[in-house]
């Protein structure tokens, strides 16, 4: 019994700070429409700052926790405001859901370049000098004490300022129409500075206070948020008391876990991956509405043609080949996993890109490809390839089952809480039995992934492999490009632009879902083993949620409707990695550039793919300037393998060629005696009226 | 009469394409105007531009005399214009009192808003506590139309007031606008389908493609007119 109560006060004192962080979550999403999936980055941050004034620095606890809370979390909660969200506030949902990805991701790059993640940091409680208390059998810490008071005070807070003040009422009324809320004599803007000053010094005093608790790593606490998240969805994002009902529940079902679950090597992970569980559980049961409002603004999706998605899948093997011939082995290693890579970025294409899913967990699935091939493709079989193929589709077709009640953040947040459930548990269990078929993961350590047999010839240097996964990245561009342009295609973005509308022509919404769930995860798996035979052994790590957001937010830059999207998202993803060693904080910087561009998506949302198209497509149509960049390549190539320019002279020859000729090739096509822009109104008027313009302008109406 | 509201000459672009071309209307206090005309000849944008919601590339913007050009939407609120916009002016997320209490801006207290509206909109006070969004289209209109009544407007500007509502309910809309306008409150309202609104208006006016076409008194020549206008004329 006493056990039990002691049990339940540390769930008490847990929950008290996860429902500060959650209610911090849930001012956002009332107030601004925001889910912030950097919430918990910004508390993770005010902790490390907090330790760097207090320990770091030594000064006095009280001024550095006034610094941190007053000055540090409310100053950078407007700058997120100003910098990130504002410019992203008229795109849709997914746009800012990108920015918080962003944020999330860029905020652990930064942490962990600033201070360092080998160094221990321990943190003290609060009032550790204090003897705890008792009430009756069970003893109380003080530091367990105040995060309960602290958690009642901000529950009475915000309730306060929320459904008593105008000030609360005009956060509120900001998200359900803006321009209404300004015909109401108020500043929108100030409605959305206030909230997220106020949540991130609600985040802040999260961090701060769980911080002592457990250690002081970027990642781990950007992600303790998990359960912070699983209170929110309790309170439906928008409750406060449920949010802290939740709460509770998260804390104690943590705390009991910890306390009274089996030992046995089979779970302790599960006790790690109860928080992401319970979230998707309660994901799954909790009826969530969206928000009431209008925001949907859908990126429209370009029809590769046929013949430019056969150039590109050319090109794509031989930017391959010439890849293998010119880079050193070393070199090889870094920029190897550039076609494997975009082959999982390109999994976002039909999923994201057509059928408007949200999926944070495509990595993971990646990295049951990797261990599938891992495992049966050991001596090579190219069977094993397909098997991989199909265990990741049936993953993800597994997944697509739940997702069918989810759209938006709640489908983003459910990947995410899917992702830290195979991270945390599934990922580091033992190899166990189902039915008798003996199923093996990752073997709580690394896996040995060989390369394929080709017919009799073993494919296992790193230049064989880069061809290889150049071919299949070649091959899943077109795949995917077909599919945008067949039956099935259209129907994704049917779904997309209108569920309902789908579901009324008569389109099996089930079908569907799972379908193209099923057909993403499958290219992603194909990507994974790819991968993994890259690096040869493959771990559980390389796999995780925070691995795979940067993956994500490359392939959103690129453009999530196009086709080009594989080869984009690998290259800008392992082409940074120039920079690695050129300088010594290259790694780090490489590693905050992700998130650095998914944060600048609001300049170019259509995509950055759609505009390189624009700009190169005079020169694939220009007679002279191809054959020209065609022949001057192959010369560069040449020279390079012959030895008589090095790596750098190339890359630098083929930049200057390409460029030189695109604007050659765009002057000419601009000299063209083309006829002058005549504005839509004037049709008819200022030139005569053609047979095609009626249909010129019922397109443009319709798209417009 | 002098013009409370005025406007002249005014100009406005969406997107680069013009769609007023030099509109001059003027509404003195007490007065109901009714702007007519068909689909997409300008008179929403017409009411944004006078609520300063939408930017008039030319013209003036005149209340009470005074040049209110450019004056940004909160600022012209606060002043005591009051538009209602089409579709429903309610927030659906929050509660009715919380809508209400969205009025306070003018300094009245929470406590004179609501006994203002629920003295008119007995209905609302059955409501009060229910999110806007889950009330009746009438229900909602009268909400809107209650924030016309509780800021105590110089100026209301009406926006299809009877979009999606049964007969029955617009005509009650509009006895409420037509008292809302015998207490000296300048109206100006907009609205697709002429019979709703006619009945009430003193001055009307029919705006096509951008221009002012006809005004005047609404009377059976007027409404001959009208129909001319909106159909095409015979000749």
């Amino acid at each position: 019994m006493e056990q039990l109560l002691t049990f339940g006060i540390v769930g008490l004192s847990t929950a008290a700070i996860y429902a500060v962080i959650g209610s911090g979550l849930v001012l956002t999403y009332v107030t601004t429409g925001v889910f912030n999936f950097a919430h918990g980055a910004a508390g993770m941050l005010a902790a490390f700052c907090y330790w760097q004034l207090t320990v770091g620095w030594g000064w006095p606890v009280p001024v550095g926790l006034a610094v941190v809370l007053l000055v540090l979390a409310p100053g950078f909660g407007l700058a997120v405001e100003r910098v990130l969200m504002r410019p992203v506030q008229h795109l849709g949902e997914a746009e800012r859901l990108v920015m918080t990805v962003a944020l999330l991701s860029g905020a652990i790059a930064v942490a962990r370049w600033i201070w360092d993640p080998n160094v221990a940091r321990p943190l003290t409680v609060f009032f550790a000098d204090r003897e705890p208390f008792h009430i009756g059998p069970v003893t109380v810490t003080w530091h367990q004490a105040l995060t309960m008071a602290v958690a009642v005070a901000v529950a009475a807070g915000l309730w306060f300022l929320l459904n008593r003040t105008r000030t609360g009422a005009e956060m509120r009324a900001t998200v359900d129409d803006r321009g209404l809320v300004q015909l109401t004599g108020a500043d929108p803007l100030r409605a959305g500075r206030v909230a997220w000053m106020l949540s991130t010094q609600l985040a802040a005093l999260g961090g701060i206070l769980i911080a002592p608790t457990v250690a002081l790593d970027a990642s781990q606490l950007s992600l303790l948020i998990v359960s912070a998240y699983t209170a929110a969805v309790f309170g439906w994002l928008r409750s406060l008391p449920l949010t802290f009902i939740g709460a509770v529940v998260v804390g104690c079902l943590e705390s009991y876990l910890t306390g009274y679950l089996p030992q046995n090597e089979y779970l302790p992970g599960l006790r790690l991956a109860a928080p992401a569980l319970l979230l998707f559980i309660a994901l799954l049961v909790f009826r969530h509405r969206r928000l009431r409002g209008r925001d949907r603004r859908l990126v429209r999706v370009p029809v590769p043609s046929l013949r430019g998605t056969a150039v590109f899948a050319a090109s794509t093997v031989a930017f391959g080949l010439v890849l293998a011939t010119v880079l050193s082995d070393a070199d090889l290693v870094t920029y190897g996993p550039l076609f494997s890579l975009g082959i999982i970025a390109l999994s976002y294409v039909p999923l994201a890109g057509y059928a408007g899913q949200i999926s944070l967990c495509q990595l993971s699935i990646a990295g049951i490809g990797a261990v599938v091939w891992g495992h049966l493709g050991a001596q090579g079989q190219l069977w094993a390839l397909g098997a991989a193929v199909l265990v990741s589709a049936a993953v993800g077709a597994l997944i697509a089952v739940p997702a069918l009640r989810f759209s938006g953040v709640y489908l983003a947040l459910g990947t995410a809480a899917f992702a830290v459930v195979l991270d945390r548990w599934i990922f580091t269990l033992p190899s166990f039995e189902v039915f008798g078929v003996r199923i093996a993961l990752f073997d709580q350590g690394s896996v040995e992934v060989s390369g394929p047999n080709l017919f009799g010839l073993r494919l296992d240097g790193t230049a064989e492999l880069l061809v290889f996964a150049s071919v299949w990245l070649a091959l899943a561009s077109l795949g995917v490009a077909v599919l945008r342009r067949g039956r099935f295609g259209r129907r994704l973005i049917a779904l997309r632009d209108s569920e309902a509308a789908y579901a009324t022509l008569g389109g099996n919404l089930l079908v569907a879902k799972v379908a193209v769930f099923a057909l993403s995860a499958g290219i992603a798996g194909l990507g994974g083993a790819l991968y993994g035979m890259q690096h040869r052994t493959v771990t559980a790590e390389q796999f995780n949620l925070v691995a795979g957001l940067p993956i994500f937010l490359v392939a959103v830059i690129g453009g999530l409707g196009a086709v080009g999207n594989g080869l984009f998202a690998g290259t800008a993803f392992v082409g940074p990695h120039v920079l690695t060693g050129l300088v010594s904080w290259g790694h780090n910087l490489v590693s905050v550039m992700p998130a650095l561009a998914g944060m600048g998506l609001a300049h170019s949302p259509e995509g950055i793919v759609s505009r390189f198209r624009r700009e190169w497509e005079p020169l694939g149509r220009d007679r002279i300037a191809l054959p020209a960049l065609l022949v001057g390549l192959a010369l560069g190539w040449g020279l390079r393998l012959g030895d008589v320019i090095n790596g750098w002279t190339f890359l630098v020859w083929a930049y200057v060629l390409g460029e030189g000729l695109r604007r050659y090739a765009a002057a000419r096509q601009t000299a063209d005696p083309a006829e002058p822009e005549i504005p839509v109104e004037w049709w008819g008027l200022r030139r005569p009226w053609r047979a095609d313009d009626r249909e010129v302008l019922a397109r443009g109406i319709a798209g417009g | 009469m002098s013009a409370l509201l005025q406007l002249s000459g005014i100009r406005a672009a969406h997107e680069g394409i013009t769609v007023l071309h030099g509109v001059d209307l003027s509404v003195a206090a007490g007065q109901v105007v009714a702007l007519l005309g068909p689909n997409g000849a300008g008179k929403t944008t017409t009411l944004r531009v006078a609520a300063g919601v939408h930017p008039a590339a030319s013209g003036r913007l005149l209340m009470g005399g005074r040049d209110v050009t450019g004056v940004g939407p909160q600022d012209l609120a606060r002043a005591g214009v009051c538009l209602i916009p089409e579709g429903r002016g309610i927030f659906p997320n929050l509660s009715v009192r919380d809508n209400l209490l969205m009025m306070t801006f003018t300094g009245r207290s929470r406590e004179e808003i609501e006994d203002v509206a629920f003295a008119r909109f007995p209905i609302l006070a059955q409501r009060a506590s229910q999110a806007a969004g889950t009330l009746s289209g009438g229900e909602q209109q009268m909400l809107a139309l209650a924030r016309g009544l509780a800021t105590d407007p110089a100026v209301l500007l009406l926006d299809e007031l009877s979009m999606g509502l049964a007969p029955l309910v617009v005509a009650n809309l509009y006895e409420q606008v037509a008292e809302i306008a015998r207490q000296g409150v300048a109206v100006l309202v907009v609205e697709q389908f002429a019979a709703a609104v006619l009945g009430i208006a003193d001055h009307a006016a029919v705006l096509v493609r951008g221009r002012i076409e006809r005004q005047g008194r609404p009377d059976s020549g007027f409404r001959t007119d009208l129909s001319a206008l909106y159909l095409g004329s015979p000749t």
